[in-house]
């Protein structure tokens, strides 16, 4: 089985803060994937390892066979990899549509002097093209009202929808979100889990989610893989992760044998985005 | 979802095309239009003193376009911008002395010459943010000054170097009246560039580091290269106004453009609006009329019952001085926004009278 995203043994360490440690898993291709755990349990810091933002102190990343590890996070777009940030992190004096455009980085071809001639060098030929794309995706998310506006004035759900549409403007095979339904209320996240879906079912993009909402894991994931401490400690379908021992035993905070006495251990900080 | 839009109601779009040109409506490209047709009649309506005036102010607005680039859309900054306007300047005046080029093609090459400069100390820009960066570019200011008082056969050292007048195949340009032209199609172009680029993908991404430099990265922008690249651009303008500075005085001289003229550049941007390109042109103007009108004031001053009264005498001098700081500080306390920002709320108020939103 060809893995899509393969995380092997992967552990990182911020001098004795231990975020991360040996964790490996495959994604396949076309799944939806989600990883839960308690809040400091190394899920955003696994992500940031596959979008780049980190470098894992050991261990490897693949995506589709390719070693990604020491890839700068700049040339991951190009590959196929897009993410969310579970604090928005828009561009906030930008208007929705412009950040959705930066999505298109990657795929447009116009630099600063073509671009800059507009008109002669066929840069806004270009642009109106990725512009009837982006059109498409602020279809889908439903965001025609407030294409011109500022990102910065938008209300919370709607920004995180923003985010969404901004990382499927990148076109991406593997999507990675963080927390996409963190501090949205039932509806907007009805919406969420929605859209979630149909990014993995109707353009067929393989995902990895963050999420804290059970209701919305279990509905959804193919698989679940759980972390707690930094290591992994349950994977697989989202019934027999429930039914594990060692994930009630995190999430109610009793002692785990599994793991050294929590009361122990230093926290490790929850990795900004 | 009421986001504030000044286009009337009516005015819908049927194409990607026509909704992303440069002017939001036909009205506001026409004032425009008109606009620049006006100017064209300055030379034969303004007086020797006031064309003066608004050569320079098109010449420093150029320079101050390029500062916008790097400081209001990238969010760099740079206290180094004198010194690579007199590197056009000095290199203009180089190669129309020098080589067999007309002056009309010597000062693009000026530019390129004065971005590539600007690229090689853009590089630390690249690993450098805020006062570091301030200090870096500081930096930069005194090395580049250095090499102008001790290169001699580039700038003349301690004697002006001459610059050629201005001329096109041939044809020379001679006096104010036709140099206008000249600075007015510079002008013109420089802000047309700009203002394709902000809405093309590179300026896009010059935005988008400003804005949230992780993000920017993860969305595939390379941070180091379009950090530097914003360096070179911003030197690229510099350079463009530095030449046509030189071929206007005809004489190039370190005098006046020390880091006192860095700042400046910097009170224009910041004055006018950062990341706003028609905010930096209204910037300009208001640091270089500033400074005439309280001469003026002061003028106006001398002699009369105030002056008598309060027995100011030469103290007028002063009181100018100190004018131009206050103002320039309360400007900033009440405008933080720039004059770009006051400009658009002007036009709302006019637009939705009598209502207030």
């Amino acid at each position: 089985m060809e893995y899509t995203l393969e995380v092997r043994g992967v552990s990182l360490r911020f001098g004795g803060v231990r975020a991360l440690t040996e964790v490996s898993f495959g994604v396949k291709p076309g799944e939806l994937f989600s990883i839960i755990g308690p809040n400091g349990a190394g899920k955003t810091s696994i992500v940031n390892c596959i979008s780049g933002r980190y470098k894992p102190t050991e261990g490897r990343l693949f995506y589709r066979g390719k070693d990604i590890t020491g890839l700068n996070p700049n040339a991951r777009p190009s590959l196929g990899i897009g993410r969310t940030f579970q604090n928005l992190a828009l561009f906030h004096h930008m208007s929705v549509l412009d950040n959705i455009m930066v999505g298109r980085h990657h795929l447009l071809k116009n630099n600063f002097i073509t671009g800059s001639l507009y008109w002669l060098t066929g840069a806004r030929r270009e642009e109106l093209d990725h512009r009837r794309k982006v059109e498409e995706i602020i279809d889908f998310l439903d965001l025609q009202s407030v294409r011109k506006a500022t990102a910065g004035t938008l209300p919370y759900g709607l920004r995180k929808r923003v985010e969404l549409a901004r990382a499927m403007a990148l076109e991406p095979q593997l999507i990675l979100l963080d927390e996409p339904m963190a501090g949205m209320n039932f509806e907007e996240k009805e919406d969420m889990t929605r859209y979630i879906v149909d990014l993995n079912e109707e353009f067929g993009m393989t995902v990895v989610m963050i999420e804290h909402d059970m209701g919305v894991v279990m509905d959804i994931s193919h698989r679940v893989t759980v972390l707690d401490f930094g290591r992994k400690i349950a994977e697989g379908d989202p019934a027999t992760v429930l039914a594990d021992p060692h994930v009630k035993r995190a999430y109610l905070g009793e002692e785990d044998e599994a793991l050294v006495d929590p009361d122990d251990v230093p926290l490790p900080r929850e990795s900004a985005a | 979802m009421a986001t504030r839009s000044l286009i009337p109601s009516g005015d819908f779009r049927t194409t990607y095309a026509a909704d992303t040109t440069i002017f939001p409506t036909i009205t506001s490209r026409n004032f425009a239009i008109f606009g620049i047709l006006l100017a064209c009649f300055a030379p034969y309506v303004f007086s020797n003193y006031w064309l003066s005036i608004s050569i320079q102010i098109g010449i420093f607005a150029i320079a101050a376009l390029g500062l916008n680039v790097l400081v209001g859309f990238t969010g760099q900054i740079s206290i180094g911008h004198a010194a690579f306007f007199l590197l056009g300047a000095f290199t203009s005046a180089y190669i129309s002395n020098n080589a067999p080029i007309p002056v009309f093609f010597a000062i693009p090459f000026a530019g390129l010459v004065t971005a590539l400069v600007g690229l090689i100390f853009g590089v630390p820009a690249a690993r450098l943010k805020g006062l570091y960066l301030a200090i870096a570019t500081l930096a930069a200011q005194y090395i580049l000054l250095d090499f102008f008082s001790r290169a001699e056969w580039f700038s003349g050292g301690s004697v002006p170097a001459s610059a050629e007048p201005f001329s096109i195949f041939g044809y020379m340009l001679r006096g104010d009246r036709q140099y206008f032209y000249v600075v007015l199609a510079y002008l013109i172009v420089s802000y047309l560039l700009v203002t394709n680029l902000m809405r093309t993908r590179d300026g896009r991404a010059l935005i988008a580091i400003r804005d949230h430099y992780l993000s920017a990265e993860i969305m595939g922008i390379n941070l180091s290269k379009y950090r530097t690249l914003s360096f070179g651009i911003a030197a690229f303008f510099a350079g463009i106004a530095g030449a046509l500075y030189a071929h206007y005085q005809l004489v190039v001289s370190q005098e006046g453009f020390g880091i006192e003229r860095s700042v400046l550049f910097l009170a224009m941007v910041i004055i006018g609006g950062t990341g706003s390109v028609m905010g930096t042109l209204m910037g300009t103007a208001f640091v270089v009329l500033l400074p005439e009108t309280m001469e003026w004031i002061s003028l106006e001053l001398k002699g009369s019952a105030i002056d008598r009264a309060l027995e100011l005498n030469t103290n007028i001098t002063f009181l100018r001085e100190i004018a131009i700081g206050l103002i320039i500080i309360a400007f900033l306390m009440f405008e933080p926004d720039g004059l770009a920002h006051r400009w658009r709320q002007i036009k709302a108020y006019w637009k939705l009278y009598p209502f207030s939103h």
